[in-house]
């Protein structure tokens, strides 16, 4: 990885332990002018995997994505899926790969089930094979009532359900999910949820990227934070809690002026937003009991640390764009 | 960058696509071009009837209507494949994220674009077949010659579905169209022999109405529809032919451009 990180399972074949990569990203780079959207980023993706690409907007999550499935080619640096390089056998690996875009890109001239089949066509799936998968998989993804709908009569939840469902029709080994959930209400949300899980233990391999810190520590074995076109960290989102936020969190309203002495006096890891301040106390729990009695004059809240201080914390809290 | 290397037989699946959807709306599209040309032969053979006796074309005289109606399947083709490749493929690559659902499957860029530009000719040799119909029907086209008009439509089709979507590859808007229409499309349309013969414009606007592809189309449909023709065949096919393959090209650059960042 960036930043001094060794990767965990080295590139090529040269090391004995064998672990099939999907996925093998080396150096690579995305510039477009003078903006540099990914800047020297190396990660790997193991079979079965379900990995995360997480991010503040423009980050450089979605050109990372679109490189990754061959729309667009990378600056510098090598993509490697399926051992293929993706320059040379771009057509053998986009067979092999589904994509969820971020944007709905269902086809609109077409019925729902017509959607299935028509893409289908593209990846040379037969005709009679592909109306059994079209079935199946309006099945599973509880669409079966709305075959014959327009795409513009779904739902936003049944839109991104489809797009799902469209990207598995080639019974792809690796899929690829460009913020699944942005814009969906929560009930759509974790119904989707659910079938990602359901996919996951099937054996497939994900590539997620999403802005909901809950959906990827719920569903990402591993995940690397990405920022300014590059890697922050990397690891499970258990491990990343641990090492960034720490197990305990606690948020002190109003803070007094012998609070933050305290806080630096001990050196505890903590941000200052003035009206508020938040502290990693891990598990220390004499600071935690001191805290709770000498300063929780106002209002303090104790919880777990969560992915999304971790996030905060490495990629700051400043407005993006 | 124009890439060759990328084009295999897999278009045929896009231009797939777009007959599953145009199969939808067939009833309307069909209409056009089964009324428009009884509605021109009527108004231009009744209005005309007593003001123009006979158009005096490559050396005969024929009636304004039987001079005309050759040229209405050719400006049909005209529009019918240039509107396909401007609004439409603009709406499905710009609005409706087509092109992009299609590139994460195993088609190209080129593959799409050959499959637009393909399917914009077939589109307009659907509605040649009409026309050539319903005018025959009425006594405008001469069997069995003017079948030929069919493959001439595909060429032209060809011709102006590749411009078309050479100028779908620039425009920074959809609303832009309506300049490559303005000055190129309708200046085609009024001077390109379709409604007089090129040989009644003076000397120095002759060469002008050589350039433009409509002419070499009407010219081609006429000596197939009406067995007579001013400008020679083969030069129409050679210049459609060399049009046709310098647009996809330029389409082909324009797209690639345009889309893959």
């Amino acid at each position: 990885m960036t930043g001094g990180h060794t990767p965990r399972l080295a590139f090529g074949s040269g090391n004995g332990r064998y672990v099939e990569h999907i996925i093998q990203v080396e150096n690579l780079y995305k510039r477009f002018g003078k903006v540099t959207a990914v800047d020297g980023v190396s990660f790997s993706v193991a079979k079965g995997e379900f990995f995360g690409l997480l991010g503040p907007n423009g980050a450089g999550k979605t050109s990372t994505i679109r490189m990754l499935y061959g729309f667009s080619p990378p600056s510098a640096g090598v993509i490697r899926v399926f051992g293929i390089n993706i320059e040379d056998g771009w057509r053998e690996v986009k067979a092999r790969i589904g994509v969820c875009h971020q944007e709905n890109t269902l086809d609109p001239d077409l019925s729902v089930v017509q959607n299935l089949h028509i893409f289908a066509g593209y990846f040379s799936v037969p005709p009679d094979e592909a109306r059994n998968r079209a079935e199946e998989l309006l099945e599973f993804f509880a669409l079966s009532h709305k075959k014959h709908a327009k795409v513009a009569e779904l739902s936003g939840g049944m839109a991104r359900r489809l797009i799902l469902a469209r990207a598995l029709i080639n019974r792809p080994d690796l899929l690829v999910l460009d913020e699944p959930t942005t814009g969906l209400d929560p009930q759509s949300r974790h119904q989707l949820w659910d079938k990602l899980d359901a996919l996951k233990r099937s054996g497939i391999t994900v590539v997620i990227t999403t802005h909901y810190m809950e959906e990827a520590a719920q569903l990402c074995d591993r995940l690397v934070i990405v920022d300014h076109g590059k890697i922050l960290v990397e690891g499970s989102p258990e491990s990343l809690i641990a090492e960034h936020a720490g197990r305990h969190v606690i948020e002190v309203e109003g803070p007094d002026e012998s609070l933050r002495k305290f806080v630096v006096d001990r050196n505890i890891a903590h941000e200052d937003l003035e009206h508020r301040l938040i502290l990693y106390t891990s598990e220390d729990a004499s600071i935690n009991d001191t805290i709770r009695e000498k300063f929780c004059m106002d209002k303090c809240t104790f919880r777990n640390g969560t992915l999304e201080d971790v996030f905060l914390r490495l990629t700051g809290r400043e407005l993006r764009e | 960058m124009i890439r060759l290397d990328t084009i295999s037989w897999r278009f045929f699946k896009v231009w797939k696509r777009n007959l599953v959807t145009y199969q939808k709306i067939w009833k309307v599209s069909f209409i056009t071009p089964l009324l428009e040309p009884m509605l021109f032969i009527l108004a231009f053979g009744l209005g005309f009837s007593g003001i123009i006796d006979a158009v005096s074309y490559a050396g005969a005289d024929f009636s304004y209507t039987q001079f005309m109606a050759p040229a209405l399947i050719a400006v049909a083709v005209m529009y019918n494949a240039f509107f396909e490749t401007t609004y439409a493929s603009f709406v499905r690559m710009y609005y409706q994220k087509t092109f992009d659902g299609m590139l994460a499957t195993p088609l190209s860029l080129e593959e799409i674009i050959i499959a637009e530009i393909v399917w914009s000719a077939t589109k307009a040799t659907a509605a040649a077949a009409i026309m050539m119909t319903v005018l025959g029907v009425l006594g405008f086209v001469d069997f069995p010659a003017g079948l030929l008009i069919l493959p001439t439509a595909l060429l032209g089709g060809l011709a102006f579905g590749a411009v078309g979507l050479f100028f779908t590859g620039v425009t920074p808007s959809i609303e832009m169209f309506n300049l490559p229409i303005f000055l190129f499309i309708t200046p085609m349309f009024l001077f390109s022999g379709t409604f007089f013969p090129v040989s009644n414009l003076p000397a120095w606007a002759r060469p002008l109405a050589l350039a433009f592809p409509l002419h070499h189309l009407v010219e081609m449909v006429r000596g197939f529809g009406l067995g007579a023709h001013e400008t020679s065949s083969l030069l129409s096919l050679a210049y459609l032919v060399v049009f046709s393959v310098v647009f996809t090209l330029a389409a082909l650059a324009a797209m690639r451009r345009r889309l893959i960042k």
